[in-house]
């Protein structure tokens, strides 16, 4: 198939930035998406042109590496990742908008790639569980209602690509901060920190420049992992409690 | 481990939930949720004006008297008046404060267009809510102090009420204001919800459904009154 490309080009964080169109031709709709780029990656070099940045790693939908923002939807029309996105999905002749995640929180660094360390930030304020160091405590010691891993597991399914935050009008990261507070804070192993650890992630998150949530939906829509809404009702509702608790005190 | 050593002084809990964007966002909600509260006892009380004069102008005399002998004649009234005025203020400053931040936090829009999931109500809540303000504002100043009130005669609620509502542009004006004020009711009674973490999978139907019953008695409540009066049935 052959596609109109119009793609984000921007040379450094400083540069302004243009829509670029290109043409590609031979198009196999089995084809991922980032290998359709790939092909014209190999056009551009060969042509002596700068290929276009994308960020990339797993290639099989698990890592977060990808995204991109493809005709104003994060990750495309499907739900899925972008490198699990394929061009079957599309038909031939079709323009495709490309642009990276728009939100002030993630800075353009060239073309598609996009600074997503904010996240790491906030992950770095609460997103882990405190365990003493030796060996292995035995599995069955802390018992794990089936329903609460379950929940538990739902929320550790995000890979933080980011999604949440393009997909957000507010460019807010509540969908993935609530992601990983919900995950830790239902579960015994992260009970210790239940209070301070939404305290401190919810004051990285605003620290970071993210914006507030509206409750518009759009972030659960574009989540390739399928993280649900309700979590943000979830992490709201254990944001007041440790507020309520004063748990300033007890960090 | 690093947790026992934190010695600072604790934050205040009105600082730290006003600093915080899901604390502001709580106080959007319980404040909005005060105004529901007022809107629906509001609303049953208009509904009295199809009994005719006598019985509304007596119902606008009691609200003087609530609270009596214990308060003072209208205190009750003026307590109200500033608990709603603060309401009204910390919703609105919450939420221009928050809507700058979110303006800021998304600098770049996308050129291509993607189906949006949010509802006309869900993208109005910014201007509707302004526009609801402006009415507040023009609200008070026709029928609490009658300022710009054809008839403004002190104690003559109903008689003040139809002056008013018999211009057709008025009605269509106010008519127009609890359309956006359902809207408004409609994402916003869900939002609150959703905020102060009521919200689950199990009751989110119910919470729904709640928000557009509340939005549709509302507005249906509110625009009997002038509709009332045009049809000549409130006169």
């Amino acid at each position: 198939m052959n596609l109109t490309l119009r793609i984000w080009r921007q040379r450094s964080p400083e540069d302004a930035g243009v829509m670029t169109t290109y043409e590609v031709s031979g198009i196999s709709e089995d084809m991922s998406f980032l290998e359709m780029l790939d092909h014209l990656n190999e056009e551009l070099i060969l042509a002596g042109d700068e290929p276009v940045a994308f960020d990339h790693d797993c290639r099989e939908g698990i890592c977060g590496a990808c995204g991109m923002v493809i005709n104003g939807r994060a990750h495309g029309p499907e739900r899925t990742t972008t490198c699990q996105l394929h061009m079957r999905h599309f038909s031939d002749g079709d323009t495709i908008d490309i642009e990276p995640w728009r939100a002030a929180a993630f800075p353009v660094v060239k073309d598609l790639v996009v600074d997503r360390s904010a996240f790491d930030r906030v992950i770095g304020a609460g997103g882990y569980v405190s365990v003493p160091t030796g060996s292995a405590p035995e599995a069955h010691a802390a018992p794990v209602p089936k329903p609460v891993a379950d929940l538990a597991f739902e929320h550790a399914e995000c890979i933080g690509c980011g999604a949440c935050v393009a997909a957000c009008p507010n460019g807010s990261a509540m969908l993935f901060t609530s992601a990983k507070v919900v995950h830790l804070n239902v579960l015994p192993q992260g009970a210790p920190e239940r209070e301070s650890r939404v305290l401190d992630m919810v004051g990285a998150m605003d620290d970071q420049g993210f914006g507030g949530c509206t409750n518009t939906g759009e972030c659960a829509t574009a989540c390739p992992k399928g993280i649900p809404l309700q979590s943000i009702a979830t992490m709201n509702r254990e944001y007041l409690r440790a507020t309520l608790k004063g748990a300033g005190r007890r960090r | 481990m690093a947790l026992a050593t934190r010695t600072a002084k604790p934050p205040s809990l009105i600082g730290s939930v006003w600093r915080s964007t899901v604390g502001k966002k709580a106080v959007m909600a319980v404040t909005g949720l005060i105004m529901l509260a007022y809107l629906v006892a509001h609303m049953l009380g208009n509904l009295k004006v199809f009994f005719g004069a006598g019985e509304f102008n007596h119902y606008a005399a009691w609200i003087r008297t609530i609270g009596e002998p214990f308060l003072h004649h209208e205190w009750f009234l003026w307590l109200a008046r500033v608990a709603l005025s603060a309401a009204v203020v910390l919703h609105g400053v919450a939420a221009y404060q928050l809507s700058r931040r979110d303006l800021a936090a998304r600098p770049v829009k996308y050129r291509g267009r993607g189906r949006r999931r949010a509802s006309y109500a869900t993208r109005t809540m910014r201007w509707g809510g302004v526009i609801l303000g402006l009415f507040i504002v023009w609200h008070i100043l026709d029928l609490t102090t009658l300022t710009v009130n054809p008839n403004a005669q002190e104690g003559r609620t109903y008689e003040n009420l139809v002056a008013s509502f018999d211009r057709w542009y008025v009605s269509a004006f106010y008519i127009a204001a609890m359309l956006a004020l359902g809207l408004h009711i409609r994402h916003g009674f869900w939002s609150a919800a959703q905020t102060l973490g009521v919200g689950s999978p199990r009751r989110d139907r119910l919470l729904k459904a709640l928000a557009n019953g509340l939005a549709a008695l509302l507005t249906c409540g509110f625009i009997a009154v002038p509709v009332g009066v045009l049809t000549g049935v409130v006169s």
